[in-house]
């Protein structure tokens, strides 16, 4: 049997995603990591926000929680700290992770909790068709940034590591068999790992921001994407628009519920004696 | 085993109620005057192997609630003013896809920051109507001490039996005061949700039994299945379909109005042959008690009218009284909340008045008294 007959709810495709959008191929990736890392299904939850990559857990097969706009990450902490011995995963969009969710973001990376996150970075609020996110770089265009983009976009690999996330990896659709094998890896991180999956959305970033069809956004990926080993070969001029694609971080930290566990067993032990 | 005799405040009675329950976990976030229940259960419960959270904020700390409860973990976070209105969406979420919890909320003056320590109830008509959408609501707002621990173990009942979340409504006095309690070495009547009784071919999680409500399964044994805060349908997946829409929204209205007298709880004093009827709950019940003892020691019929559960408003239990009333006063501290249920459901059978205030100051037995006295 496929990855995809297996984790794929397949009665309930075909997906809602517009055609030539990037989440579908990020999807397969994610199933195939869960192959790799062969994940017991009946023990693996799948959790995520609102907006189109939100969309994903209702055709994966496990248990899966859709929640409210950025708040995945609160619900899927109560999932994993009740039950620790469950895989959790959860899938985001830009928005949704950095904009609303950014608290529970960077809250979540501190505490070092295992869980791992995907984050769908397509540059723009997908769902509500069009307005700038948190990663629509400066300058570029969006139903609301009708003159060019003020805001300044995030890193997210640099802020996921600056608040504590123990495994940080960037890969892209383009790019699908290495995002599937930082996907597996994140999953075997026994902390909190991120990782950014970028995608395209040509109904909307692409047409606003004259990016072109589908396959030329996809094109671009392959273009703009140099692998970390690639990058230290390169003078930092050669590296002007280019985006680091691979393994970004890796540290070792307590993870949350192990640490609370140990501080339950202490004052079981305690009360025994 | 002998019951064991404390001096306890509101806020320890609930974390006692909350453990005779068997809360497994608590997500929160501190706030005057409810922060006493998070310091306490995290004191307490690691050592009885639950999971004890203090979240980013009350939106996280509602999320991970809900989170938890889904893992089949009996779940609770308390907050006060500024906290509950940061809960609204999620507990709209945990209304909407069914998943038992518990949410205290210690009211205290506002709006916004407002009197973080002074006493109040306004917060009365957010417990009902805070959340978007048309959702049906139970609250629960005892008077004293002890009422506390047994109404936040009947919170968490209430939850599971109707896979609903449940708002427990102290108000800051009933929160702080030290009263006497006696804390029984056993609870019985403990619920748990229903479990399904069908294996995961035949699993519908949003079917429901006759009783309306769903069997729910834990996630992590193998059903499978799909949360969703969308409109869904039997199957727990999103639906635009509007006859589905009308199902579901009606099912969750019934399961709650066709258990009215399970879920409506009133205690009445001296209210068989009043003429005056005093509405009051929470502490300020407590003041109406004394008024009404008071004004009938002056001969004057008075009677006090108390809802322990808030809502559902006990409209029936009410009107029963309506062909002996002639006068009906309501007394809350706030400028007019619950009083408009009452006007609603006394639906100008008798004139209704308010010994209502806003300030921050407690409504004294004398100022009920007064009123009484006026009205007579
Ligand atoms: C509290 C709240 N605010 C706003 C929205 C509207 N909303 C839905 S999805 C979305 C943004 C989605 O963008 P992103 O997270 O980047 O994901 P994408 O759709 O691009 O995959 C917004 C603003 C909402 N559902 N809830």
């Amino acid at each position: 049997m496929s990855a995809y007959e297996k984790y794929l709810r397949n009665n309930r495709l075909p997906h809602i995603l517009c055609s030539g959008c990037g989440h579908g191929i990020i999807m397969g990736a994610i199933t195939r990591a869960i192959e790799k890392a062969d994940l017991d299904q009946d023990r693996t939850v799948v959790v995520s926000g609102i907006g189109c990559s939100s969309r994903l857990p209702g055709y994966m097969d496990f248990d899966t929680l859709h929640t409210t706009h950025g708040r995945a990450l609160g619900f899927a902490t109560g999932v994993k700290f009740a039950k620790p011995e469950l895989n959790v995963i959860v899938i985001m969009g830009d928005g949704d992770a950095l904009a609303i969710g950014g608290n529970h973001f960077i809250h979540a990376c501190r505490r070092n909790i295992n869980i791992t996150t995907i984050i769908l970075n397509n540059n723009v609020y997908g769902m509500t068709s069009g307005q700038f996110s948190p990663m629509t770089p400066q300058g570029h265009f969006a139903t609301t940034a009708p003159y060019g983009n003020v805001d300044r976009n995030f890193d997210i690999c640099e802020l996921s590591r600056a608040a504590g996330a123990t495994y940080v990896a960037r890969g892209s659709a383009y790019h699908a068999v290495m995002l599937t094998d930082l996907i597996t890896k994140a999953i075997f991180n026994p902390g909190f790992s991120v990782v950014e999956a970028i995608s395209q959305c040509p109904t909307y970033y692409g047409r606003k921001n004259k990016q072109g069809t589908a396959v030329d956004m996809l094109n671009a990926q392959k273009e703009n994407c140099v692998t970390v080993a690639a990058s230290a070969k390169i003078t930092s001029d050669q590296m002007q628009g280019k985006i680091i694609i691979g393994e970004l971080h890796k540290s070792e930290a307590p993870e949350y519920t192990a640490v609370y566990r140990n501080i339950v067993d202490s004052l079981q032990a305690k009360e025994m004696k | 085993m002998s019951p064991t005799i404390k001096l306890l405040q509101g806020n320890e009675a609930c974390v006692e109620g909350a453990l005779a329950a068997g809360i497994q976990f608590y997500g929160g976030y501190p706030i005057t005057p409810s922060t006493e229940i998070a310091e306490l259960l995290a004191e307490k419960m690691p050592r009885v192997g639950s999971a004890f959270i203090q979240m980013e904020d009350e939106i996280a700390a509602m999320a991970a609630v809900i989170g938890a409860s889904l893992t089949g973990a009996k779940s609770m976070t308390a907050t006060s003013g500024p906290g509950f209105s940061l809960k609204q969406e999620n507990l709209g979420y945990a209304i909407y896809t069914e998943i038992p919890c518990v949410i205290v909320n210690v009211m205290r003056g506002g709006p916004s920051t407002g009197l973080p320590t002074s006493p109040s109830q306004s917060d009365v008509m957010q417990a009902r109507w805070g959340t978007h959408g048309d959702h049906p609501v139970i609250a629960l707002c005892p008077s004293s001490v002890e009422e506390t621990f047994w109404l936040t173990i009947r919170a968490f009942n209430l939850a599971e039996k109707y896979r609903t979340a449940v708002i427990l409504l102290l108000d800051e006095v009933v929160g702080h005061m030290r009263e006497r309690i006696e804390i029984p070495d056993h609870v019985d009547n403990v619920l748990t949700r229903k479990k399904p009784s069908v294996g995961r071919e035949g699993y519908r999680p949003y079917q429901p039994d006759a009783d309306l409500i769903p069997p729910m399964a834990s996630f992590g044994e193998g059903y499978r299945y799909h949360v969703t805060g969308l409109t869904h349908d039997e199957t727990g997946f999103p639906t635009n379909d509007t006859e589905k829409a009308g199902i579901l929204i009606d099912r969750l209205h019934k399961k709650i109005d066709n258990n009215l007298d399970d879920i409506v709880e009133i205690e009445t004093q001296m209210m068989e042959d009043a003429e005056i009827m005093v509405v009051a709950y929470g502490s300020t019940a407590r003041s109406a008690s004394r008024a009404v003892k008071d004004a009938r020691a002056l001969g004057i019929k008075a009677g006090l009218f108390r809802p322990i559960t808030i809502w559902p408003f006990p409209a029936n239990e009410l009107k029963q009284y309506l062909p002996q009333l002639k006068q009906v006063i309501v007394a809350e501290m706030n400028l007019g909340q619950l009083i408009l249920e009452v006007e609603r459901n006394v639906a100008g059978k008798a004139p209704v008045h308010g010994v209502l205030r806003g300030d921050g100051e407690l409504i004294t037995p004398t100022q009920i008294l007064a009123r009484i006295k006026e009205v007579q």
